[in-house]
């Protein structure tokens, strides 16, 4: 029970949903379509486990009083606000999810420029770690170097003034060779991911299933 | 009123971030913080408002749907992970996606992963009235990627004229790639901090248009 009929759930419900592509019929269709209702369903109650275990966590932190334990409340109010201020909340309050509300404020305003500016504060760490990167020490480190800059300065106006040329140029790396490598890895990925969903449905693979109540 | 002080939360948050340039400090740890709780808040909210209610409780309250009801106890199986005495519980709905999405998955990556890319690699090598440069650039790509392909192939050793020569020129091309995407990474994280100064220049302060 604990863990045969997981293994045996996982075996059936792979290859019915495998051969269900190969057989286009209406009951083949059916059961896909009970899949595309049922899947999100279940997959949306995960989230209750991320909830939870960041609940937590975040719980003992402050119960401990541990280092830095009052930003852990900064974490919950909002976890916990946003769902009753969009779902719960009265409109005529601020609630709802829909502008102009407490709930569209706190994503628009907080969450977007604090998320988009974390990504932009990579441009100065990747900047620095170009400059270690970037040292032509050898043959293929200089490869590395020009092709980068080519790819850089062809996006910006100072590549044009270099000559027509050039931004082709970054644009002809980037569609074929830059593509090729791309491409090898990604043949590599999809062969990887082929073998992983066999092991996977046929049980070699048992990593999922955890060590809870063995 | 809303979308000023709306600008200005933008603007202090986007400091508050920008100041961890200097150093940590309380004001960054409280914005990075601030940010986990609120998107996995937001996530909550739109899991409910556009999966749940649509294709869960909607169905079941309007009747006729009771078969729904399966996949939602299913869901609740999720929970016991709480409770170590009948956390196996929680396989159950973690096998029935498992196993269905890997058996979704296979043909799907069969087809976009690899027979797609390897027709892709080929198709067009040539066509009349292609320019030259798109030739050579379609030529290099079949070469780059079949060379590419040897390098990552670590069953045979790469030695001989097949193995050794192509994964030598396969190391060129995975170099070239390398620095292609990293600097198309760059000039991503360059235009997204362009983004963020203009809004604080213009949006903010007014000081551009």
């Amino acid at each position: 029970m604990k863990r045969t009929v997981p293994l045996l759930i996982v075996l059936v419900g792979g290859i019915l949903m495998m051969v269900q592509y190969f057989i286009p019929h209406q009951v083949s269709q059916s059961i896909f379509n009970y899949y595309t209702d049922w899947a999100p369903i279940v997959s949306s109650f995960a989230l209750i486990l991320g909830i939870g275990s960041l609940t937590r966590v975040h719980a003992h932190k402050i119960r401990r009083k541990a280092d830095n334990w009052q930003y852990s409340w900064a974490v919950l109010i909002p976890l916990y606000l946003m769902p009753v201020l969009g779902l719960i909340w009265p409109k005529s309050m601020g609630g709802g999810m829909d502008a102009p509300s407490i709930f569209h404020f706190m994503y628009m305003y907080i969450q977007i420029p604090i998320q988009a500016t974390m990504f932009s504060l990579l441009a100065f760490y990747i900047a620095s770690a170009a400059f270690r990167a970037f040292r032509a020490k050898s043959a293929l480190a200089t490869v590395l170097l020009l092709a980068a800059v080519v790819v850089m300065l062809g996006q910006v106006p100072i590549g044009e003034l270099l000559g027509s040329w050039f931004p082709k140029l970054g644009l002809w790396i980037l569609r074929y060779p830059n593509l090729a490598a791309k491409r090898a890895i990604m043949l590599g990925v999809g062969f990887g991911m082929l073998a992983t969903n066999l092991k996977i449905i046929f049980g070699v693979e048992r990593n999922w299933l955890g060590g809870v109540g063995k | 009123m809303y979308d000023v002080i709306g600008i200005w939360a933008g603007a202090f948050f986007t400091l508050a971030i920008y100041s961890f340039l200097y150093k940590e400090n309380p004001i960054y740890r409280l914005a990075e913080h601030l940010v986990v709780g609120i998107s996995l808040g937001y996530g909550i909210a739109v899991t409910y408002s556009n999966v749940l209610k649509p294709r869960l409780i909607d169905p079941v309250n309007s009747g006729g749907h009771w078969i729904l009801v399966i996949p939602g106890l299913m869901g609740f199986l999720y929970i016991t992970r709480f409770f170590p005495r009948i956390s196996w519980l929680s396989r159950y709905p973690i096998a029935l996606l498992m196993g269905t999405s890997m058996g979704v998955a296979f043909p799907l990556t069969m087809k976009a992963a690899v027979l797609r890319q390897l027709e892709s690699a080929i198709i067009p090598l040539y066509r009349e009235g292609m320019s030259w440069d798109v030739v050579l650039g379609s030529v290099i790509m079949l070469l780059g990627t079949l060379a590419a392909l040897i390098y990552f192939f670590f069953s045979k050793p790469h030695k001989g004229p097949f193995f050794g020569f192509g994964s030598r020129i396969g190391i060129w091309v995975i170099m070239l790639g390398f620095g292609a995407t990293f600097g198309f990474t760059v000039m991503g994280r360059i235009s997204l901090l362009i983004g963020r100064v203009q809004f604080l220049l213009s949006d903010w302060l007014h000081l551009i248009k």
